[in-house]
């Protein structure tokens, strides 16, 4: 029941691809498992093939299960035809855990870049041929990999939450009073802290300030110094805790490394340990701006391993959230761009009193502004509420009601349409801004494909790989909608295609809201509604189109209450794959801007 | 305006009613806090999702500038008040505790959220730090998983209160000497915090076997 | 024409500017003394100004409200038994607690040594949650409760963010008030719960 939905596309490749490499290629018949299982040697053979001759032509997601009982890592990826469209192909290669080396797929696809990096950091799974197996989220010189099964962190109670200290004989100690240091940390033993010096920032500046060949900057031409430039985790343009460091030739870039890591939460670590349900919340966590989104994504991908159905009104109720998310995303976006433009704040204040606006609803539905965990496995946590405000019971406290219904239709008819036209009138021709952004950072579509860009950015790039179009989800498929593309590649398009998006969304909110009347009163939440979610044996990578690009998610079971791998692929990790591609060549300013047209978000990015 | 002078007037000193609101007899404190407290100026910076909350805070409908605080320096050096609005990580520590060194003094910390204030729901990871105040001096915590945006304004005024309940003949910025830094942390194979440096010696030369999770050895 | 963003640009922020004193000029005093006025003010019609001139006036939450959790119990003047807890110490809400920031002692009898139902200790680190609203959603007797109080922000927290039983508590009627249809709801619920069970007893 688990297996992923039998689709004769995928399933002839992989007998086609089992004809040509029969050696090398078998089937992966674990129960609730699927795709193929290819021998480490011609992986890069396969890869290639799957590549060129079937054009799965993106990679999206790299992921890595430790199986410590049977003694191997898996490392399973998943490629998508980004014409066709169609589920994935997902190809797994495994490797002995005592000495764990695999090819590298960077020559094929440079989306598995920082993912190979992520699973050497995390995992300790070499990857040969790498250009830069550094450590992406820890440090250099970080003890240990992680997500290995057998390394257990500083403050390790238990394998499995619940924990059996809480109750019944639940008496509460802080978890840093165990420990001689009073702190979350951990040292090996017989380690002296005596002359440690971190090894990773001179590792970082050296591999920058050697030239880099075939970059496409002249550098012997300009007789200038090469001078390598820090830019965050603590600076105003980044976003948050983003970091890159660049080497400058007077003020063109000529490299450019993003060091993130800055805000790695260890949401897999975590993940692995929290039941079911009790990821739902944390998924909130993951792009802070959009947790519908997030929610949906994980519960579609749990929903899909347990078969469980969704009722329609749960269906539409989700459409409108998410929907809404993504105007909130693009309104943040545009104003936050146009920030890192120079006009600080301004832009972002309208932008922002819309988002407001939205948020109103989201507390009203969910009880929270931005951590919603909002939806179930099999529909949502509660339909929507009689009226938007709360009875007044502070002093000071100004009660309001708005009836719910009229505010969505208000919203989605005048309010947002009228705020999404001003920002365009006055935003748009802004010399400024098209003097900044036109032309500047050009992502060429095979570029981007090949990074493994998604969402705006990628549809901003030419292609038109839209998920909610590709491999429907949800009530998607029912509705009227265009996928938003643009084709000059620049971060021009990049903002207009924000606006496309938000009129799309609007498009589909106008066609959810009869539908939320139609079904009031029904079912919203379908199915048990206990704590204790079971999940047949199995894997299965659910993804959705959320508004930073395809948010993916990768779960192992074994039946127990707690996923046994629980791997998230953020897309805002994944594109700035494209980064320095994007910054070679430009000044030094364009940088920021081109990021925040990237838009990412440091939740996810370093989850 | 009234309300300022009135505010500002200490009752000590009984001032004839008809002059009540031209003339205000004040403490040098009091006037010394009542400005402090009215342009503290925070620094432009997010960590997390509490970050988020902090700029719609700092947007229109919740305007600190009704506080005087709607001046965010992106340079430690003019900044009052970190409001560390997120989860501060081990690798992220070394960074703010500079940022801390670097602001002059009097500067304030506000610990926003759960994560700040002690790990929040990330604690029990690898590479968050429980707690920024194991680093730092806060002055004000918040909970809350974010903060909303007035629950933040309240921790605004409850440090306005702090600022006003100090005086100046006591406060530490004003006594001879430098004051002194706090020393950065190192990331070694896990985050060391230089003042624990003995510890760390004595408790890493033990052998492995009398511990519990702490010296639990990374397998490798 | 260079400089015609600008121009555009302000004319939006004058625009802006504007309209508050229009909106002020229509409505006088009013816009800002009458109740119902603050809905429009903050709500889809906003015009011009759009603060809400905390802690002066503050904007109420809605009933679902999440902020850290508390226990219910009886109102001091319930004829039976005022101030008991309605937690039966379950334990359900410490086991689905996303961060296990929950941590209960069960009550025994002195006398038999068996289990009461009812909570000794109870604790909440607020530091760790992260305003789920699991405990309250999945709690079978409604004796745990998200709270709308968010004005709690302290100068110590080893002291002050480890909520024992006596900080949590707080009577059904409190939040009879900050959520009005939810307590009903329940009440309601409880009340049919109650009368299936008696149908089922005498048949
Ligand atoms: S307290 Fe909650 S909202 Fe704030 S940073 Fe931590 S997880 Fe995010
Ligand atoms: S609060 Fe509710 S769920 Fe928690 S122990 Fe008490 S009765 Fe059980
Ligand atoms: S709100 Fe969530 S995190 Fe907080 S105590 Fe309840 S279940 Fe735990």
């Amino acid at each position: 029941m688990s297996k992923t939905s039998p689709d004769t596309t995928t399933n002839d490749v992989a007998e086609i691809l089992q004809q040509k490499f029969p050696d090398s290629i078998h089937p992966d018949d674990r129960e609730g498992y699927s795709g193929i299982v290819v021998s480490p040697d011609s992986l890069v053979e396969v890869a290639q093939s799957i590549r060129d001759d079937f054009r799965y032509n993106l990679l999206t997601s790299l992921s890595y299960v430790d199986y410590i009982d049977e003694d191997f890592f898996e490392v399973v990826y998943h490629a998508y035809d980004t014409v066709k469209g169609g589920p994935a192909l997902n190809f797994k290669a495994r490797t002995p855990r005592s000495q764990a080396t695999l090819p590298s797929l960077t020559g094929v696809w440079p989306s598995a870049n920082l993912q190979e990096r992520e699973a050497w950091d995390l995992m300790g799974i070499h990857f040969t041929g790498h250009p830069n197996l550094k450590r992406l989220l820890t440090w250099e010189g970080f003890e240990g990999h992680p997500l290995r099964k057998d390394w257990k962190e500083p403050f390790y109670e238990e394998d499995k939450k619940p924990f059996k200290s809480r109750w019944p004989e639940g008496r509460p100690d802080r978890a840093e009073s165990r420990l001689p240091y009073g702190m979350n940390v951990q040292y090996p033993p017989g380690f002296t802290p005596d002359g440690w010096s971190p090894e990773g920032e001179s590792a970082l500046y050296d591999s920058l300030s050697t030239p880099m060949t075939g970059s496409g900057v002249d550098v012997q031409a300009i007789k200038t110094d090469q001078l390598v430039v820090n830019m965050g985790p603590q600076h105003p343009s980044t976003h948050g805790v983003f970091r890159m460091a660049v080497t400058l030739d007077g003020e063109t870039i000529t490299r450019l490394e993003p060091v993130v890591g800055y805000l790695h939460r260890n949401h897999e670590k975590i993940g692995e340990r929290n039941t079911y349900l009790g990821n739902m919340p944390y998924t909130d966590r993951l792009d802070y701006i959009c947790s519908m989104s997030n929610n949906l994504a994980y519960a579609m991908t749990i929903e899909k391993m347990m078969g469980q159905e969704v009722p329609e009104r749960a269906e539409l109720l989700r459409v409108l959230v998410v929907e809404l998310t993504r105007i909130v995303n693009h309104f943040w976006l545009i104003g936050f761009l146009l920030n890192d433009l120079g006009a600080f704040f301004t832009p972002a204040l309208y932008a922002i009193l819309e988002r407001e606006l939205i948020v109103d609803l989201f507390e009203a539905l969910t009880g929270s502004r931005m951590m919603c965990n909002y939806m179930r496995f099999g529909g949502v946590a509660y339909d929507l509420p009689p009226y938007i405000g709360g009875p007044a019971v502070k002093p000071g406290d100004k009660a309001r009601h708005m009836d719910t219904m009229k505010f969505i239709k208000d919203l989605v008819y005048e309010r947002l349409p009228r705020a999404i036209d001003q920002l365009d009138n006055f935003l748009t021709q802004n010399e400024v801004l098209v003097s900044r952004c036109k032309g500047v950072g050009i992502l060429p579509p095979e570029a981007a494909v090949a990074c493994g860009v998604t969402g705006p950015v990628l549809r901003a790039s030419g292609v038109p790989y839209d998920i909610r179009r590709s491999d429907p989800y949800s009530i998607y498929n029912e509705l009227d909608f265009d996928v938003a593309v643009r084709y000059n590649c620049d971060t021009y398009d990049r903002y207009l295609i924000r606006l496309d998006e938000i009129r799309q969304s609007l498009r589909i909110l106008e066609q959810i809201i009869p539908g939320l009347e139609a079904t009031e009163g029904q079912e919203y939440w379908a199915g048990k509604r206990g704590y204790n979610v079971r999940v047949p044996t199995g894997e299965h990578y659910g993804h959705a189109d959320n508004p930073k690009g395809e948010l993916g998610f990768y779960v192992v079971s074994d039946g127990t209450a707690n996923p046994y791998r629980y791997h998230i692929r953020a897309p805002s990790l994944i594109n700035i794959t494209a980064l320095e591609e994007m910054c070679r060549g430009l000044k030094v300013a364009d940088s920021v801007v081109i990021l925040g047209s990237l838009d990412i978000v440091l939740g996810e990015l370093d989850r | 305006m009234s309300n300022e002078a009135v505010s500002l007037h200490n009752p000590d000193y009984p001032v004839p009613e008809e002059l009540r609101h031209n003339i205000a007899i004040t403490t040098l404190d009091r006037i010394y806090n009542w400005s402090r407290a009215r342009s503290v100026w925070p620094m432009l910076f997010g960590l997390a999702c509490c970050a988020i909350e902090m700029i719609a805070t700092a947007a229109a409908r919740y305007d600190p500038a009704r506080f005087g605080m709607e001046v965010m320096r992106p340079s430690p050096r003019q900044a009052d008040l970190m409001i560390i609005a997120g989860t501060v990580t081990k690798k992220m520590v070394p960074q703010i505790v500079r940022l801390y060194n670097q602001m002059s003094e009097p500067r304030y910390v506000i610990a926003m959220g759960a994560c700040a204030s002690g790990g929040g729901p990330f604690k029990e990871g690898y590479s968050v730090v429980d707690g920024i105040d194991k680093f730092i001096p806060v002055d004000v915590y918040i909970p809350g998983c974010p903060p909303t945006p007035q629950a933040l304004l309240q921790g605004f005024i409850t440090l306005h209160e702090k600022i006003e309940g100090q005086s100046i003949t006591t406060v530490p910025w004003y006594r001879k000497g430098e004051g002194e830094a706090i020393p950065v942390p190192v990331l070694g194979p896990d985050l060391i915090d230089p003042r624990q440096t003995a510890l760390i010696r004595n408790v890493a030369s033990q052998p492995p076997d009398t511990s519990d999770a702490a010296q639990e050895p990374a397998t490798d | 024409m260079y400089g015609l963003g600008i121009i555009k640009g302000l004319g939006i922020t004058i625009k802006h500017f504007a309209n508050t004193y229009v909106e002020d000029f229509k409505q006088g005093i009013k816009r800002y003394t009458a109740e119902d006025r603050f809905t429009a003010r903050q709500g889809l019609e906003a015009q011009g100004l759009f603060t809400v001139q905390y802690p002066e006036e503050k904007i109420a939450v809605p009933e679902r409200f999440r902020y850290i959790p508390f226990l219910v119990v009886n109102d001091d003047d319930h004829p039976d038994a005022p101030g008991q807890p309605w937690c039966t110490s379950c334990g359900i809400c410490s086991k689905v607690c996303p961060p296990q920031c929950i941590w209960i002692v069960r009550s025994t009898d002195p006398e038999t040594g068996r289990p009461k139902p009812e909570p000794q200790e109870f604790y909440i680190d607020i530091d760790i949650c992260m305003n789920c609203g699991y405990c309250a959603e999945f709690c079978p007797f409604d004796a745990i409760k998200m709270d709308h109080d968010y004005e709690i922000s302290s100068y110590d927290r080893t002291s002050a963010h480890i909520y024992d039983l006596q900080k949590l508590t707080k009577p059904l009627s409190y939040w009879r008030t900050i959520a009005p249809t939810r307590a009903e709801e329940e009440r309601t619920a409880r009340e049919a719960k109650e009368a299936a069970k008696a149908e089922k007893a005498k048949k």
